[in-house]
């Protein structure tokens, strides 16, 4: 709520802007050539946030976009996520049918809601900034949903809490482990005022529910997961997993700046940070996040 | 009360102010001729009048400056007003005693509630002890805490809502500031005991919710409820807090604003010219809301409460959903066609 686009995205977009048109496109898939790979240039040198080593950006690719060198977690999108976690070929998309209605008929200084959403849809390839569904984890059968905190910050409005409300009821219903994977410096997105602040609360009921249910909830923080996601089903989970070194706080380093008027210390918000204070169960690294995933559910799933 | 000089962000209470003024002037004469007498009578037509048009077009962010005026009164002073016997119950019993939360039991007439609402301050001792309404993670423990106990004895809970937001802070985040609210929410939804909210002043975000999850929520005539602070949004989407007053009214977080999405059941209206100008009065309607709504909910079995509360939660949100609407913005895009494992992505 109180946060901004943290650095490293901004950085690789601008990179991304600068490269783009120069740039083949490599495929993976098929399908991914269709638009541009956002977030993240391809086949090139980049600097790493994290170490400040320039870093050849195939290389970290192969590390499910991870610096060889000092572990920074470089962005990766919803649909990327997917992949990285879900057996392949398993995820079914759910609730795909769900749109933003715009009911506050929000404009700021330089856009309409509306438009904002057609730019983000287009660079992201996502409806909205949550993408939810079924699939397996090494054959278990999963609810799986993930923010993509480039999509308005991975903020969440009304068809974010719908999303995550219709998959956890049905997690609950099937008697499904769930995982969500959060990314969103936005937290509770302005652009649907109250409504986006009442998703928490609405998200936070059904979760309470599925808990009662004796659902496990498995919550992944990544770089940001700040304010009204922070504060509501990151917090959570059953199992709080968070990848290194990701921003994760209440409020934003800025705010806090302004209100405090004192620098803040190393570290501040990082999943290191939480860890130390008790909020986080275990740090874990983009390339064991699945079998450490399988791996809880194995003990605590049914 | 008023000074004959208006707070800052105030300027549209000045022709009140004024008038005000004329008529203490004219009430302290202990003897007061015919003439005077008359003039009385006319000024109190004339306040009226121009109190009635001055907040009948308020704007949002005039609404805003109503909601935080110094005046007007807080959880401390509904509960000396609304409530008899207040008892304070302090502590999280993990880390402090947040001043920024009051809780404890008290007399709704002849009712027995659990009563915790957001302090302000009106000193300025008091605010900076209270920081000035924004509660620490020990703050929002200390709430569900006593909301328990509230639980297990069978007593309703009354939330009273007053924050300009969740205080950002280091060691708010050192303790856990968002898993402290996401955790309020999430328990409050399945408590089984009737809890009415009410939003008095500023209901500031996360840190309203974070004791905001009721059977019932009301707002208060000039109160607001806003997902970020009008300054907070002004300087991010128009990248300066001056902006503010633009912000509050593309916010649409006013108390009819509210009502129409659903967000909340009812609006207690307002003395005229707001609550800070009758504080008994306003008192007097919050008590009305509490103890009528209160009667509906005592009807209802405890069991089902969360229940409905869940429903009534469930339902907030607005979006569109048809198949039509998917095919014409998104058309393939999502994950299917993301990582490329789906094939065509959806029928
Ligand atoms: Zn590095």
């Amino acid at each position: 709520m109180f946060t901004r686009p943290f650095r490293p995205s901004k950085i690789s977009l601008s990179f991304e802007r600068l490269l783009f048109a120069k740039q083949p496109m490599t495929t993976r898939a098929p399908l991914m050539s269709k638009r541009p790979k956002r977030g993240v240039p391809e086949g090139l040198w980049q600097r790493c946030p994290g170490c400040g080593e320039s870093i050849y950006w195939k290389e970290a690719e192969k590390l499910l976009n991870v610096c060889p060198k000092c572990e920074y977690h470089f962005y990766v999108s919803a649909q990327e996520r997917i992949r990285h976690v879900l057996d392949e070929g398993t995820f079914e998309e759910w609730d795909t049918q769900l749109r933003t209605a715009d009911p506050l008929e929000f404009v700021d200084a330089s856009k309409s809601y509306k438009e904002r959403m057609a730019i983000e849809q287009k660079k992201c390839g996502l409806t909205d900034a949550a993408l939810t569904g079924g699939g397996m984890i090494r054959a278990r059968r999963v609810a799986f949903g993930v923010t993509d905190s480039q999509f308005i910050m991975g903020s969440m409005g009304s068809v974010v809490g719908e999303r995550l409300v219709r998959l956890i009821e049905r997690a609950t219903d099937e008697s499904l482990a769930l995982i969500i994977i959060s990314g969103s410096g936005g937290g509770a997105r302005m652009h649907e005022g109250i409504l986006s602040l009442m998703q928490m609360a609405k998200v936070s009921a059904a979760l309470a529910r599925y808990d009662r249910a004796g659902g496990l909830f498995i919550s992944v923080l990544t770089n940001p997961t700040m304010g009204g996601v922070a504060a509501s089903f990151a917090s959570l989970g059953d199992l709080v997993y968070a990848e290194p070194k990701a921003l994760v706080g209440f409020a934003g380093p800025r705010t806090i700046k302004a209100t405090i008027r004192l620098e803040l210390p190393k570290g501040f918000q990082t999943s290191e940070f939480l860890l130390e204070h008790g909020f986080v169960d275990r740090i874990v690294s983009r390339s064991r996040l699945k079998s450490e995933i399988a791996r809880a559910i194995d003990y605590c799933g049914k | 009360m008023s000074a004959a000089t208006a707070a800052p962000g105030l300027d549209f209470e000045h022709p009140i102010l004024e008038l005000e003024g004329r008529r203490r002037a004219l009430e302290q004469i202990a003897e007061r001729t015919p003439a005077q007498e008359e003039d009385l009578r006319q000024l109190k037509r004339e306040l009226a009048e121009t109190t009635r048009r001055i907040y009948s077009t308020l704007t949002p962010w005039q609404t805003v400056q109503v909601a935080r005026h110094k005046d007007r009164p807080y959880t401390s002073d509904y509960l000396s007003l609304v409530f008899e016997d207040f008892s304070e119950l302090h502590g999280d019993r993990r880390f402090g005693d947040d001043r920024a939360m009051l809780a404890g039991f008290a007399k709704l007439d002849e009712h027995k509630v659990m009563v915790v609402g957001h302090q302000k301050g009106r000193t300025y001792k008091e605010r900076q002890a209270c920081y000035f309404g924004c509660a620490h993670p020990e703050g929002y423990r200390k709430a569900i805490l006593k909301m328990k106990l509230a639980e297990k004895y069978g007593l309703p809970v009354i939330c009273l809502i007053d924050t300009p937001g969740a205080y950002p802070g280091i060691g708010a985040e050192e303790r856990g500031q968002s898993q402290a609210i996401a955790e309020n929410m999430y328990e409050m939804s399945r408590l089984k005991t009737p809890i009415i909210c009410i939003v008095i002043g500023e209901g500031g975000s996360g840190g309203a919710l974070g004791i905001g999850v009721g059977d019932r929520v009301a707002v208060l005539q000039y109160s607001y409820y806003s997902v970020i602070s009008p300054e907070g949004c002004a300087g991010i989407l128009w990248k300066s807090a001056q902006h503010a007053e633009r912000a509050a009214t593309a916010l649409k977080f006013t108390s009819a604003d509210l009502l129409r999405l659903g967000v909340v059941d009812h609006i207690i209206e307002e003395p005229l010219g707001g609550a800070h100008r009758d504080p008994h009065q306003t008192a007097s309607r919050v008590k009305q809301y509490l103890l009528r709504s209160l009667r509906e909910l005592l009807n209802q079995s405890r069991e089902t409460l969360p229940q409905t509360r869940y429903e009534k939660f469930r339902r907030m949100g607005v979006f569109l959903e048809d198949a039509a609407a998917a095919m014409a913005v998104g058309g393939g895009a999502g994950a299917g066609e993301g990582n490329g494992m789906n094939g065509d992505g959806r029928g």
